[in-house]
């Protein structure tokens, strides 16, 4: 009997210049060191700083065979809260999770999301950003998040995939970025 | 033993990989989205001396090959990659790099043609090649990419072929998509399985003199062209053994097509690429309420693997075969529907052929519409009236 397929799908929401397809890659690298199967895709249109940008992660303990976008995501992370929230919570699923930057609480939040099905986290990583990067490019800090309210990935294995991705010192202030907000991510 | 490191890599970087570890010594390109991130991460390999190549900067892709047909006639094992208009620039030269018998070895990231621009994903750039004579794969996931392009150096080499290869795989769906990989720990176990030969006989040499690519007349060109024909039969031999050698090797086994529960199936899907995947977890969908769907993916497209999927279908109903390029002006315009129907022609007992587009230009294509296509199948054979035209599957403002 095959292993029973556990499939987690996130989709990022960003704008261009926070890093959301980066996110992604970080994240799906960090399941690929974990022996999983994982996918990892930008929404392929134009790349212009400042516009919305998707990407998209899949993990699983099965292989991945298919090549569509994801429709209906477990999880969303949102990079920049100013974007629309009808698009952001598109296709969400129910009892699903979303990640948000944002100084609110999760309770302050979901009055914003209005859903009572799904789990908020939220996370200032703008903040975070800034004092351990010294720029608001808030991606590493959204994924310290993430697997703080979704442990898709260890900690450990986000943060040797982070700085396999940046080289050097950029890789050692992204890994205290991801420690830092994993810290201070507040559940609701 | 050979090791394996597992790698995040989108299909573009595998092909990077496998060009790196077939220790490849020529490789012109001219960068055209979206395949310019495959020589992009080759000339990164370069710069940090991983291996060792010439890099020639050429203005166009017409150059591209026209430099690479040069230097496999001197000997050289040789490396381009290109997509959509790139593919159209060169296609000139694709005949002279087949007609001269040049082991010439080239990555296609597929992508729609102009007009209107368009820089996503469908097949009618590979499509418009069918006729230059290329051994031709279509991958569906990036470790298949890397390792047909390590095959693709064997195939296209070995003295019973002697024809370039092209291996393609979707433009974005692919080459921009993250997928684990695993790619060789030490380059050296990728080249013993690969080793340059020498042993052509359509290598320029002082010292022993041929001329490639002269005129020929009337009263040879015929049989020239003919050699072609029996090149394509060899290959197909070539491939199986080159497939067999790959799997003992290395333990990962490809075949020209492969199928998903097609034992009790009475409906085939059958597509290429990237979205081949997308229709095999939809046949798992399907058949989790109970629907006898299966599944052929096509990974060869030249020379077509006739006997595999003869074999295959045998036992279906009816397939359903999915194109994602248009042959304008004829009722069955997907180009592979049109080789499947003639696989079957005045056959007792066929399995019904069904043609479908989809995709073309990106348009997204979904484990859903997959079970749509299969439905739709399902009731064209129920009420016994199949399609006698292609049906164009998500185009706006058509009832199908």
């Amino acid at each position: 009997m095959a292993e029973r397929s556990q499939r987690i799908e996130i989709r990022w929401h960003g704008r261009g210049g926070q890093g959301a397809v980066t996110a992604a890659i970080v994240t799906a690298q960090a399941a690929i060191f974990e022996g999983k199967y994982a996918q990892a895709y930008p929404e392929f249109g134009a790349e212009r700083r400042g516009a919305p940008v998707n990407a998209y992660t899949r993990i699983s303990n099965t292989p991945i065979y298919t090549h569509a976008p994801i429709l209906y995501p477990d999880v969303v992370v949102v990079l920049d809260p100013s974007l629309p929230w009808d698009m952001v919570l598109r296709g969400l699923k129910e009892n699903g999770t979303v990640v948000v930057n944002s100084k609110r609480s999760p309770d302050e939040m979901r009055e914003i999301v209005k859903r009572s099905d799904v789990r908020i986290a939220t996370v200032d990583a703008t903040k975070v950003a800034l004092e351990k990067l010294g720029v608001p490019i808030v991606n590493t800090a959204m994924i310290g998040a993430l697997i703080r309210v979704v442990p898709v990935v260890s900690i450990d294995s986000v943060i040797r995939a982070v700085k396999e991705t940046f080289p050097g010192r950029l890789g050692e202030a992204n890994a205290e970025a991801i420690k830092a907000s994993y810290e201070v991510t507040r559940v609701g | 033993m050979v090791k394996w490191k597992r790698l995040p890599l989108n299909s573009n970087y595998a092909v990077a990989y496998a060009v790196k570890d077939a220790d490849v010594d020529v490789i012109a390109a001219y960068p055209i989205t979206p395949q310019t991130t495959i020589v992009e991460k080759i000339a990164e390999f370069l710069a940090n001396g991983e291996f060792d190549a010439e890099m020639i900067h050429v203005e166009s892709e017409h150059s591209a090959l026209s430099a690479l047909v040069g230097a496999s006639a001197a000997g050289a094992r040789v490396f381009t990659a290109t997509a959509s208009q790139g593919l159209e620039l060169m296609h000139e030269i694709l005949h002279i790099a087949s007609g001269s018998r040049l082991p010439i070895v080239m990555a296609i990231a597929t992508r729609a043609l102009s007009a209107p621009i368009s820089i996503w994903c469908d097949y009618s750039d590979l499509m418009n090649t069918r006729d230059a004579s290329w051994i031709t794969f279509i991958n569906s996931s990036a470790q298949e990419v890397y390792d047909t392009l390590i095959m693709a150096y064997k195939i296209a080499e070995d003295p019973r072929v002697l024809l370039p290869v092209m291996s393609a795989h979707d433009g974005y769906i692919m080459s921009h998509t993250v997928e684990p990989v695993d790619v060789a720990e030490d380059p050296e176990d990728i080249r013993r399985f690969i080793p340059k030969r020498r042993d052509r006989i359509n290598i320029l040499d002082p010292d022993r003199p041929v001329s490639i690519g002269t005129i020929v007349r009337p009263e040879w060109f015929y049989e020239v062209k003919y050699q072609q024909v029996v090149a394509m039969r060899e290959a197909r031999k070539v491939i199986k053994e080159a497939q067999e050698e790959f799997a003992s090797r290395f333990g990962r086994r490809h075949d020209v097509i492969e199928t998903h529960m097609m034992d009790d199936a009475e409906l085939a899907i059958l597509t290429y690429g990237g979205i081949y995947g997308t229709a095999r977890e939809a046949v798992d969908m399907m058949r989790a309420k109970g629907m006898k769907v299966g599944s052929v993916k096509l990974r060869l497209w030249r020379p077509f693997p006739a006997d595999e999927l003869r074999k295959a279908l045998s036992n279906v109903q009816a397939v359903a075969v999915v194109d994602r390029a248009i042959s304008y002006g004829t009722p069955i315009a997907g180009p592979v529907a049109l080789e499947v129907i003639s696989l079957f022609y005045d056959e007792k007992d066929a399995p019904k052929v069904i043609s479908f587009v989809a995709g073309i230009g990106q348009r997204t294509v979904t484990e859903y519409d997959f079970v749509g296509i299969a439905e739709k199948s399902l009731k064209y054979l129920s009420s016994g009236s199949i399609p006698k035209e292609t049906i164009y599957w998500g185009v706006r403002g058509v009832e199908v």
